[in-house]
């Protein structure tokens, strides 16, 4: 196609200008009503939870896993977890073998032999509680939130049981509670946080692997965690503000 | 106006209507007390009881063992990782027994020899060749064990 010139006209030329501006500013004016959003931090004084977890103390005895399904009546069924151990095993031919029997909770067997081995590890997964969960953005009636503590919640009362979170997850850290019929997930524990208590998996890790704390207290051991290791939080690139940081995590883990 | 433009635009001031009559009776009372959703939700959540009590209340009443486990390896590991949740036995200590867990099987969930694990956390053996069959309890006391 040819394109004609001196087809435009100076008027012309301002009346576009000005439409295009005034559209600019139209769209800028429906910036308060964007449909993404994400839980504000507290401003002052607010706890702002995160967790941190040390794969390099990471036994794999599966406590935590084992003590979070007793804490807050998981069903036993190996497929329903708050929060769970994985056994990486990377083979000296490049193989990736990940193995969760039962969550860890029985402990793990090495099925590859010593020889065979370039490398292994746990990692313990849980919710990460996202500052920009996708998980609670799903939700079609305003049961899953995220508290002003920035823990990620789910209102078991006003749950529809539609599961669109659950999908939503990229870390598939939700279920469907099979009595209830409703949506369950890890709370750290809320309510033992308001007790003064520590989260179950965090009083039961034998070897101080995970921890958990305030991030905008810089004085935190999860600030410190932080600020002294190197570390970082899985699939970052769906930019969903993950607070729950590893250390020494291997980018064969997703 | 058009007659039909009326009619469709009384339709839906009607049903705009109804909504709203409807949201002011179906929203809950503490609905955006924090953002949007119940603010009830907050203080349901935290009423749940709390199983595990931890070690302090332990050592309320078990103060020698608990003085025990501070000297030992085992300093870190909680009581009611093996012994089970205790706020039954806290609260009657008469009727609700805690488990005691002895066998062999229990104590290699932590300590079995697995590639896997730390070496530098954690001292673990070869449950194929270490006193196959024996309790470890026998050689080792599991509230200050020796190596």
């Amino acid at each position: 196609m040819v394109v004609k010139k001196g087809n435009f006209n100076r008027r012309d030329f301002i009346k576009h200008s000005g439409m295009l501006a005034g559209g600019v500013v139209l769209v800028s004016l429906l910036n308060p009503f964007k449909l993404v959003f994400a839980t504000k931090k507290p401003e002052g004084n607010g706890k702002w939870y995160g967790i941190g977890i040390d794969i390099e103390k990471c036994i794999g005895c599966g406590s935590c896993a084992r003590a979070c399904k007793i804490e807050n009546d998981v069903p036993n069924e190996p497929f329903f977890f708050r929060n769970w151990v994985e056994q990486y095993t990377i083979m000296n031919d490049g193989q990736i073998k990940v193995s969760s029997p039962n969550g860890g909770i029985d402990g793990f067997k090495q099925p590859v032999p010593d020889e065979a081995i370039y490398k292994t590890f746990f990692v313990p997964k849980m919710c990460n509680h996202c500052a920009k969960s996708p998980c609670t953005q799903v939700c079609p009636v305003g049961a899953s939130f995220e508290s002003p503590e920035g823990l990620a919640l789910v209102d078991q009362s006003y749950c529809i049981g539609c599961g669109y979170c659950v999908q939503a997850c990229p870390y598939g850290c939700r279920y469907i509670d099979p009595k209830k019929g409703v949506v369950d997930k890890c709370t750290l524990c809320y309510h033992r946080l308001e007790k003064g208590l520590n989260p179950a998996c965090m009083m039961a890790c034998p070897t101080g692997a995970r921890i958990y704390g305030d991030l905008n207290d810089k004085e935190s051991g999860l600030s410190i965690f932080i600020k002294e290791n190197n570390c970082a939080v899985l699939k970052p690139q769906l930019n969903t503000g993950s607070k729950l940081f590893y250390n020494a995590l291997s980018q064969e883990v997703h | 106006m058009p007659l039909q433009v009326k009619r469709l635009l009384l339709a839906f001031a009607v049903f705009i209507g109804i909504m709203l009559v409807l949201k002011y009776f179906l929203t809950p009372d503490s609905w955006r007390e924090y953002g949007a959703y119940r603010g009830k939700a907050l203080t349901e959540i935290s009423g749940k009881e709390a199983k595990y009590v931890e070690m302090e209340t332990c050592a309320e009443c078990h103060d020698t063992i608990a003085e025990l486990k501070t000297q030992g390896l085992h300093v870190s590991v909680q009581c009611e990782i093996c012994h089970g949740p205790g706020y039954k036995h806290a609260d009657d200590p008469d009727i609700n027994d805690l488990e005691i867990p002895r066998e062999r099987q229990f104590c290699l969930r932590c300590h079995t020899k697995n590639m896997a694990s730390p070496q530098a956390v954690i001292k673990q053996i070869d449950a194929v060749e270490h006193n196959e069959g024996e309790e470890c309890i026998t050689c080792h006391n599991p509230h200050q064990p020796w190596l």
